[in-house]
């Protein structure tokens, strides 16, 4: 973090108002909140300034804000300067990159995004690149550390990035093109990268266990072995799906990797405690 | 009330009272940054930590939890307060520690050094080295405007600036930006604070981050001599402390009155000592051929007493102005009466007040402390915001308190609350009288309060209207047994005392508007009248300190005393009797007026009864007794309202002007001062602003 200042004067524009449609939306954001208190609604509203502005709230739109909700503007000035979340400067206008540089990202590789950024963009955080299209800056969490490293691009995650990957994004915001968000190598969502480890069977998911007791059943029997002393079965090796090819190449990865100690699966665990 | 110990001494205290007032009724002291009495609490510089048995166990900010809050024992023992333990020192030392991290060490170059909260208190919890060997933060001074200087690295964000502006103030100027160890104090924008109180946030301030630019690198509190005295820039008579090095004053500081402007001073009465200092008058002069002449006193006296020779009385006049104290009214008057002239006025403005009609027809009946009292306001004719600031505080004080309806008739102005505009002039004033929602208003309350400006009353209608104000006033039950809520706000210091003691045309006399006309008077002896003109032909004895429009006018210059370098009585808008102290001697030749109208009247020949001050007053008790009781509002009988509403009179239709257009140019020592020009000049600017 550092001090912020608003943009330079000859940035700013004129003047600001809201689109008629963004008007409409920003009256019934108003109306949620009881009278006397609409001075809740400024975040919000500079939110919405600020995606109608391309990206940056201005000065105008701060004073806007302020005399539609009866704010004097430095209580706005004061709003706008506290959360990080509001760019007081002009961003790029084909993409403002926000690369995370909390620790979990960082430990995978959210350094070589920021390397990427400052030899594409600029050298420096919240600087436009030359022709004005993109800018970057380093931000706190963004909240999917498992799929790290990610980038956030307005309103859409980048995530399980590589250099490359940022690379691709970059060219394709270039071209005027959206990137789909999301995973970039291909897993769903924050699934295990190795693929699934747990509920694989695939009766399962074809409805032939429902109703038949067959959980309660194996679970009757566990209990029973357990009291017996008998060390409970191996769990069977789950039956591997589908798994992308990129996940594949992640795993293969790992697995070149020097071993780390990693915890043993639990069950061998208790077997072994058992056993003891 | 709750039972609470506070370091082994029990005490009983409200439950509403936090552990910060608790303490301090045990006698404990706190010490703090961010909490003050007269603002909201914000928690945030957590020097107040102490440790409480009965709440959470750890050191707790004692101004922001309240008795109630604690537990009493497992056996209903009171809850436990302790504000010297090893704990609490040490919780403090840490607090102290993490707010010099980033504190300058440039105490010998900073305006606050020796009455410095933060350097005080190191004294107590502060360590004698720094562990912290990174770079330390530094932050842009800010422009607040031409009366606050700024070294916001000082900042320690107590926030004490941005509450007072925001909550007594009525400004949302000042504001916190950033976050974290980047939060800064700052205006929008930059732009100057456009408050008339403004000055106080450099008081509240508990470090050097905000000092007062007039008094920049002047001087240094422990080699200034303080002088306990009242202000004469307006009617409220603010308490101020007058600090002087030598024979010059170097800044004016509010001295705590609860019942006048509790801790609050306007930028008026604490920016203007620059304009002691210049323009004044420390020598006699006599107008030798059109030009006025250096004179010595002998030669002034020669000259006035050859001229009001052969001249009767009753072609002699006087006009008390709006600084002069009591005691000077009072001689002034004993010399007219003696040259056998009933021609004296101290209303300069013309204003249709009269004490024949009895003192509550020209005083603050209800108190400035009785505003909070009162539970509906209506205003005519007035802009307190600028008329009386302190007091205009004091009114929005009472509206955030709640259920204070105030209506408003005259200028359209911001008064930094809001009101019903009910009508710009009389014939609102006249709806009023007959029905109309707000007369509802004010019926329904308990204690309404009417407050009248000047600017209502003068005008040739003024007693028209003043007559209207009273029927009002009756008519919704503003004048009862316990309250009196007809008020008149007045602009000039010396107003009601000169009132008091008569200083009006007598029988036959003329009053301000008649000697100043030409041909009214021979002889007008101009007791620092600036704010009228003198019509060519009148030979006028200007008896004042300032080289402003009454001495360019005069025909002999007398040089007097301003209000810091004499002991007078002021009476206050609410008729409170207050006297101001010598803080230091007038320039030059220049004298005390009394002394200087008792040795004129040797010269005249009416020699007056009075050779010391101590006489002067002894005579002025005798003919006035409310004068000796200082500090003391003698309460007005209100049976004066009651016989003012059965005058009559038709009003004009004219709307009501506010008696003071310029905030900050209001008399010759505000005329003289660079500051207050420079003030003067912003306001109009803003003014211009928003106009377009």
């Amino acid at each position: 973090m550092s001090v912020r200042r608003l943009a330079p004067k000859e940035v700013q524009p004129e003047s600001f108002a809201f689109t008629a449609e963004n008007l409409a939306w920003a009256e019934s954001t108003i109306a949620k909140y009881p009278a006397g208190r609409q001075a809740s609604a400024v975040i919000p509203l500079l939110m919405r300034a600020q995606e109608q502005a391309g990206g940056w709230v201005s000065e105008p739109a701060m004073r806007y804000i302020g005399d539609m909700l009866g704010m004097a503007p430095i209580r706005v000035y004061e709003v706008a300067t506290f959360y990080t979340q509001f760019q007081l400067q002009p961003v790029g206008t084909r993409a403002h990159i926000q690369v995370c540089g909390t620790t979990p990202c960082m430990l995978k590789g959210a350094g070589d995004l920021i390397k990427v950024c400052q030899r594409r963009i600029h050298a420096d955080p919240f600087h436009l690149s030359e022709n004005g299209e993109f800018s970057w800056e380093e931000v706190e969490c963004a909240g999917t550390c498992t799929n790290a490293p990610m980038i956030q691009v307005f309103k859409d995650v980048y995530e399980d990035l590589t250099p490359e990957d940022l690379e691709k994004i970059l060219d394709a915001f270039a071209r005027g093109e959206t990137p789909t968000p999301g995973p970039q190598n291909g897993r769903k969502s924050s699934e295990p990268v190795t693929g699934l480890r747990v509920l694989t069977s695939p009766e399962l998911y074809d409805g032939s266990v429902v109703g038949t007791g067959a959980g309660l059943a194996l679970a009757r029997e566990a209990i029973a072995a357990r009291a017996n002393g008998a060390t409970a079965a191996a769990a069977p090796a789950p039956a591997k799906p589908p798994v992308a090819e990129a996940v594949k190449a992640a795993g293969n990865a790992d697995a070149e990797k020097p071993a780390k100690p990693v915890a043993p699966p639990p069950g061998g665990q208790a077997a072994g405690k058992t056993a003891d | 009330m709750a039972k609470i110990i506070v370091d082994d001494i029990e005490v009983e205290v409200p439950p509403e009272y936090t552990l910060l007032q608790a303490c301090e009724a045990a006698g404990a002291e706190i010490p703090r940054f961010c909490f003050h009495e007269r603002l909201s609490i914000a928690g945030n510089c957590r020097m107040c930590l102490v440790e409480v048995k009965g709440g959470p166990p750890k050191p707790q900010a004692s101004c922001a939890m309240n008795v109630r809050d604690l537990r009493p024992g497992p056996n209903g023992e009171p809850p436990v307060v302790l504000t010297k333990s090893p704990m609490v020192k040490k919780a403090r030392e840490g607090v102290m520690e993490f707010l010099l991290i980033n504190h300058p060490l440039d105490c010998p170059i900073c305006d606050q050094g020796g009455e410095c909260d933060l350097q005080d208190q190191a004294m107590a919890y502060g360590v004698d080295t720094s562990r912290y060997a990174e770079n330390k933060r530094a932050v842009e001074d800010k422009y607040i405007g031409p009366l606050i200087k700024t070294s916001m690295t000082r900042c320690i964000q107590c926030t004490r600036c941005v509450r007072f502006t925001t909550e007594v103030a009525g400004v949302a100027e000042l504001g916190a930006i950033g976050r974290g160890e980047d939060m800064e104090i700052t205006t929008y924008l930059e732009a100057a604070m456009s408050s008339e109180l403004q000055g106080n946030v450099a008081d509240l301030c508990p470090v050097g981050a905000l000092t007062q630019r007039p008094y920049e690198f002047h001087a240094r509190p422990w080699e200034l001599v303080k002088t306990e005295s009242v202000d004469v820039m307006d009617a409220v008579g603010s308490n101020i402390r007058v600090d002087t090095r030598g024979r010059e004053v170097m800044r004016v500081l509010p001295r705590l009155n609860e019942e006048v402007n509790e801790e609050w001073i306007s930028d008026k009465t604490r920016y203007i000592w620059d304009g002691l200092k210049t323009q004044r008058l420390d020598r006699p002069y006599v107008r030798v051929g059109g030009r006025l002449k250096q004179a010595s006193w002998p030669e002034a006296f020669a000259a006035i007493a050859a001229k009001v020779k052969g001249v009767p009385g009753n072609r002699i006049g006087g006009l008390v102005g709006d600084l002069a104290s009591v005691e000077e009214a009072f001689a002034l008057k004993t010399l007219l009466g003696a040259l056998g002239s009933a021609n004296i006025d101290c209303r300069q403005d013309g204003v249709k007040l009269d004490p024949a009609l009895g003192r509550a027809t020209y005083v603050f009946n209800a108190t400035i402390a009785g505003i909070e009292q009162a539970d509906a306001l209506l205003i005519i004719g007035s802009n307190p915001r600028l008329e009386a600031s302190v007091m205009n505080a004091r009114i929005r004080k009472r509206w955030l308190a709640g259920n204070f309806p105030i209506g408003l008739i005259g200028e359209h102005v911001d008064l930094t609350y809001p009101y019903d505009y009910l009508g710009a002039g009389s014939d609102t004033l006249l709806d009023l009288v007959g029905d109309g929602t707000f007369a509802t208003t004010l019926k329904n309350a308990q204690r309404p309060l009417i407050l009248i400006g000047q600017g209502a009353l003068s005008r040739p209608d003024g007693a028209a209207i003043l007559a209207l104000a009273g029927r009002l006033a009756v008519s919704v039950g503003a004048v009862k047994e316990g309250w009196n809520g007809f008020s008149v706000l007045h602009t000039a210091a010396s107003r009601v005392g000169a009132l008091d003691i008569g200083a009006v045309p007598g029988e036959g006399g003329l009053d301000a508007v008649a000697l100043t006309n030409p041909g009214g008077a021979d002889v007008i002896f101009a007791l620092g009248a600036d704010e009228i003109d003198i019509a060519p032909g009148a030979f006028v004895v200007y008896l004042g300190t300032h080289g402003d429009r009454g001495a360019h006018r005069a025909d002999v210059i007398l040089p007097g005393a301003a209000y810091t370098e004499k002991s007078g009585t002021y009476v206050n808008t609410e008729g409170r009797v207050q006297i101001t102290n010598r803080a230091g001697f007038p320039p030059g030749e220049a004298r005390e007026d009394w002394a200087v109208l008792r040795a004129l009247s040797d010269v005249l020949g009416k020699r007056l009864p009075f050779d010391t001050l101590g006489q002067l007053r002894a005579a002025l008790y005798a003919a006035h007794p409310h004068l000796a009781r200082l500090d003391h509002v003698e309460p007005a009988d209100a049976a004066a309202v009651l016989a003012l509403a059965g005058m009559g009179g038709s009003p004009e239709r004219a709307p009501f002007r506010s008696a003071v257009s310029d905030f900050y140019l209001t008399n010759p020592i505000t005329r003289a001062s660079a500051v207050m020009a420079e003030c003067s000049a912003l306001a109009r600017a803003r003014l211009q602003a928003a106009a377009e």
